[in-house]
């Protein structure tokens, strides 16, 4: 996976967990579950969503990874490496 | 005829607005239905009827605003003689059946409907009928018509009749049943997403080949966050509170009561910290094995031993009224929720100390994702017996709470973080949460408190148990 | 050349595999290159042109019209410590040492309780769209990738035909490589190797929502040409290069299916037994929940591959019948 494409499903998944916020004005070192206002259950969704669009199981012990846009997205082309 | 009342979604409201019926008069509804829209200045609560019967007379349109307590409309309780059996539809012209008047014989109907049948009686809640319903009597349909409808499913009163008279036919119960089976295919992508949205297939078009219901007519039928705007009458929206004003009002209801509860209520606190290794172990191991939307959280641990604790220890589980005290029937958790864009309610999860864990975590994300699209349910706004607060997620590590009135007791959780702590003699680093009560002093004493917190401690102790 | 700098300039397929192998040569004293005509004609396709000149006869082995024979002798240099790579002409051909490979190569390791590891690398020729007939135009691949005990490469890009060559040498177990005929000209840049190329993974060629155009080999060209034509209906079509049909990469299809919830599988073969077959079958196992309509397949027709170019062409799945299955599973 591309980072930009890793980026955009990171984005996408936050949009549809909190759907009013304005993810564009996140910045990339911003913690999303501050700046959106992110409940554990809400991060939860996000790991689900996330998770579906991937195509590969996050676990508890990921989820350290996935505190900004910049984290999450290296997390991901770390995780899909030699995927494409 | 029972009357059905604005009811009290909570000791901090007065009045409410009705926004949306959900019956129709002549509907037959049974206890627990819920049968209407309310808004209050906190949220938006689809209120249940506590009566079996049928819906006589909607007294309130929507968008009126009534006190607590006022009639909304008659229910006629089961069993009542006159009961009228049909459902008005004022959208459509009337249809009613009429056994005592001759008809033409019709083909499948082998007998006539007995002119005994209780016929409701016409001078009983005339219905103003809409223009044009008398051009055609439907005529009364034979046994074998009913006997079939009712094999199909299909409500008679629902279906067009092409025969003589406006009768139904046998063709006719046939489309009808037709109309209602589920769709011949169904992708198995669009059946599990209609599980998972609750969408009823049986209505649902497909727009695949050869008439398969895909994912996009499951996703096109299900309620999405602009189905509620389409099913509101305009007359409500146009009465109703709007949404910019909702904050605001909210705001004042919960300033109206929590300086009603620390005005009115002696607290007394409590705290405790609890070492959560046993449980958040368990709790990843669990979650390895499960499929990612089983997950759990610590939250469902916490409530679920919070719950467990409050059976234990029922004189925190109740309601404190001028009478003094009287203990909850069941433990109803309240679980505060903070909405998007300000404010708070805390709706019960019902019986949560019977629930086991993956159903009380299901139980907890249908809740919280009600409380903030606003479709709570009248008995979950109104029934919790003891509330938790979960600050956890703000990051603070105790919460010291005011008791939401009548309830005699709040429980606080707060962030689970990584403190050192000595197991016998040695020192670790271990994952643990402040527990905290605040309690009604009038109701109980400390002793009942620190029995409550170490009840707490212990079932999170087996999380395996709880 | 086989430097940093020459890797970026432009290139086809064909040289890029010859990169490979004289990279391969370079590095190692104990690969060879064995097979019909391919030290002095520089083998049936050109792809082992100048290498007898730069290695000398005893690396660059012309072998007699034996496959059985020269295949065996591979293995047998595999047993005793050499990295052979032996060259079939076509995989028609190939089915005179299928006894070699699939009771010898195959087998050995197990049968003598893990002693005895053959690292062979054959490489051959597969597929149809040159006119040559029925003989030399089969797609047998499938079969190939029905044996446990050797791996089948099918390098459909330049990037692949270039990078999987090193990998399959370092494994310890036979590795068949699947060199589809129409590929050898296709011309493009050879981007520099980032990773060594893993040969468990498939690859997303283009990343879609709507649909997964599964496929490997000489069909790889003709599904990015049916994703754009789908662009165009605005119908987004991910591609998938399964690159390596033995082991097959589940999670990678799983994955695709996931985001799109259809499936056309393209496979040169012939549909009944085929590759395309075991996919659609793993789709079913797998994934059945995330399907939003049935799986196609869009393989060749079932009859001998024809001469006559129009015959031929229409027996072949071609562009237009695979942006026909993917309106037939999204309209």
């Amino acid at each position: 996976m591309k980072r930009d494409e890793a980026l955009d499903m990171v984005k996408e998944s936050l949009a549809e967990v909190v759907p009013d916020a304005d993810v564009t004005a996140l910045g990339p070192d911003d913690k999303f579950r501050e700046a959106l206002e992110i409940d554990s259950l809400d991060f939860l969704s996000f790991i689900e969503i996330l998770g579906r669009r991937t195509g590969f199981r996050i676990e508890d012990e990921d989820t350290a990874h996935l505190t900004t846009l910049a984290d999450s997205a290296d997390f991901l082309v770390a995780r899909t490496a030699d995927g494409s | 005829m029972a009357e059905f009342t604005m009811p009290s979604l909570g000791a901090d409201m007065d009045e409410g607005t009705l926004q949306e019926w959900l019956v129709r008069a002549g509907d037959r509804v049974r206890k627990g239905d819920a049968v209407a829209v309310v808004e209050t200045a906190k949220s938006t609560i689809e209120v249940e009827c506590f009566e079996t019967g049928t819906v006589g007379k909607l007294l309130v349109d929507p968008g009126t605003t009534v006190p607590v307590g006022a009639a909304l409309a008659l229910i006629e309780p089961a069993g009542e003689p006159g009961a009228p059996k049909e459902r008005e539809k004022p959208d459509k012209p009337k249809k009613r059946r009429r056994g005592d008047e001759a008809r033409p014989e019709e083909r499948e109907a082998q007998e006539r409907r007995p002119a005994a049948q209780p016929a409701p009686g016409p001078a009983k809640e005339p219905v103003p009928a809409p223009a044009g319903v008398n051009d055609g009597v439907r005529g009364d349909e034979g046994p074998l018509i009913r006997h079939l409808a009712e094999q199909a499913g299909v409500d008679l009163d629902a279906v067009h009749g092409s025969g003589p008279g406006k009768r139904v036919t046998r063709a006719d119960v046939e489309r009808a049943a037709a109309a209602r089976r589920l769709p011949a295919r169904i992708t198995p992508l669009a059946r599990r997403l209609a599980g998972e949205l609750g969408v009823d297939l049986s209505g649902v078009t497909g727009t695949g080949r050869d008439g398969a219901v895909r994912a996009a007519d499951v996703r096109q039928a299900a309620p999405g966050p602009t189905a509620p705007a389409e099913q509101e009458s305009s007359g409500a929206a146009a009465a109703s509170p709007s949404a910019e004003r909702r904050p605001a009002g909210m705001r004042e209801a919960i300033a109206g009561l929590m300086a009603r509860a620390n005005r009115e209520i002696p607290h007394y606190y409590l705290s405790t910290t609890v070492d959560l290794t046993a449980a958040m172990d368990w709790m990843h191991e669990y979650n390895r094995h499960c499929p990612p939307g089983a997950r759990l959280l610590p939250a469902a641990l916490l409530l679920k031993a919070a719950a467990r604790a409050a059976r234990e220890v029922p004189a925190l589980n109740g309601f404190w009224t001028d009478d003094g005290f009287s203990a909850g029937r069941g433990v109803h958790l309240g679980v505060a929720v903070s909405l998007r864009g300000g404010g708070l309610v805390a709706p019960a999860l019902h019986d949560a100390d019977t629930l086991e864990l993956p159903q009380l975590m299901a139980g907890l994300k249908d809740l919280v994702h009600r409380a903030r699209t606003g479709r709570l349910r009248g008995s979950e706004v109104s029934d919790a017996t003891i509330t938790v607060t979960n600050l956890g997620d703000q990051g603070v590590e105790s919460v010291l709470g005011v008791i939401y009135p009548p309830q005699v007791a709040l429980v606080g959780f707060g962030r689970v973080v990584e403190r050192p702590w000595a197991v016998d003699g040695l020192l670790g680093v271990r994952p643990v949460v402040t527990a905290t009560l605040s309690a009604d002093h009038r109701a109980t004493d400390g002793a009942v408190g620190a029995r409550y917190l170490t009840a707490v401690d212990r079932f999170l102790q087996s999380p395996e148990e709880i | 050349m086989g430097t940093g700098r020459a890797d970026e300039r432009k290139t086809t397929y064909r040289e890029a595999m010859r990169e490979a192998m004289r990279e391969a040569l370079r590095a190692d004293d104990r690969v060879f290159l064995m097979g019909e005509d391919v030290g002095r004609y520089g083998g049936c396709f050109g792809v082992s042109l100048g290498l007898l000149e730069e290695f000398g006869p005893e690396r660059i082995r012309d072998a007699p019209l034996s496959e059985s024979a020269f295949v065996g002798a591979g293995i047998g240099a595999a047993l005793s410590g050499l990295r052979p790579i032996v060259e079939i002409m076509t995989v028609n051909s190939s089915l005179l040492a299928l006894d070699q490979i699939l009771n010898n190569a195959a087998t050995l390791l197990h049968m003598s309780g893990g002693q005895l590891p053959v690292p062979l690398v054959i490489r051959m020729t597969t597929g149809a769209g040159r006119q040559l007939a029925a003989q030399h135009s089969h797609s047998l691949e499938g079969w190939y990738a029905h044996i446990p005990g050797i791996r089948v490469l099918a390098p459909a890009t330049i990037g692949d035909a270039r990078h999987m060559l090193a990998p399959a040498l370092a494994d310890p177990d036979p590795v068949l490589i699947f060199e589809h005929g129409s590929l050898y000209n296709t011309a493009g840049e050879l981007a520099p190797l980032s990773s060594p190329v893993d040969l468990d993974r498939a690859a997303v060629r283009r990343r879609g929502t709507d649909i997964s155009l599964i496929t490997y080999g000489g069909s790889l060209p003709k599904a990015l040409a049916a994703a754009d034509e789908l662009a165009a209906d605005d119908i987004s079509a991910e591609v998938v290069d399964l690159r390596t049909l033995r082991p097959l990469d589940d999670e990678t299809i799983d994955a695709s299916v996931a985001r799109t919830h259809r499936a056309v599988i393209v496979d040169e073969a012939w549909r009944s037994g085929s590759l395309a077959a075991e996919v659609s079958a793993r789709i079913a196992e797998r994934s059945l929940y995330e399907l939003d309509a049935p799986v196609e397949r869009v393989c060749s027709a079932e009859v001998p591959i024809p001469y006559a170019r129009l015959l031929e062409q229409a027996a072949l799945p071609r562009t237009a019948d695979i942006v026909a299955a993917a309106h037939r599973a999204v309209d």
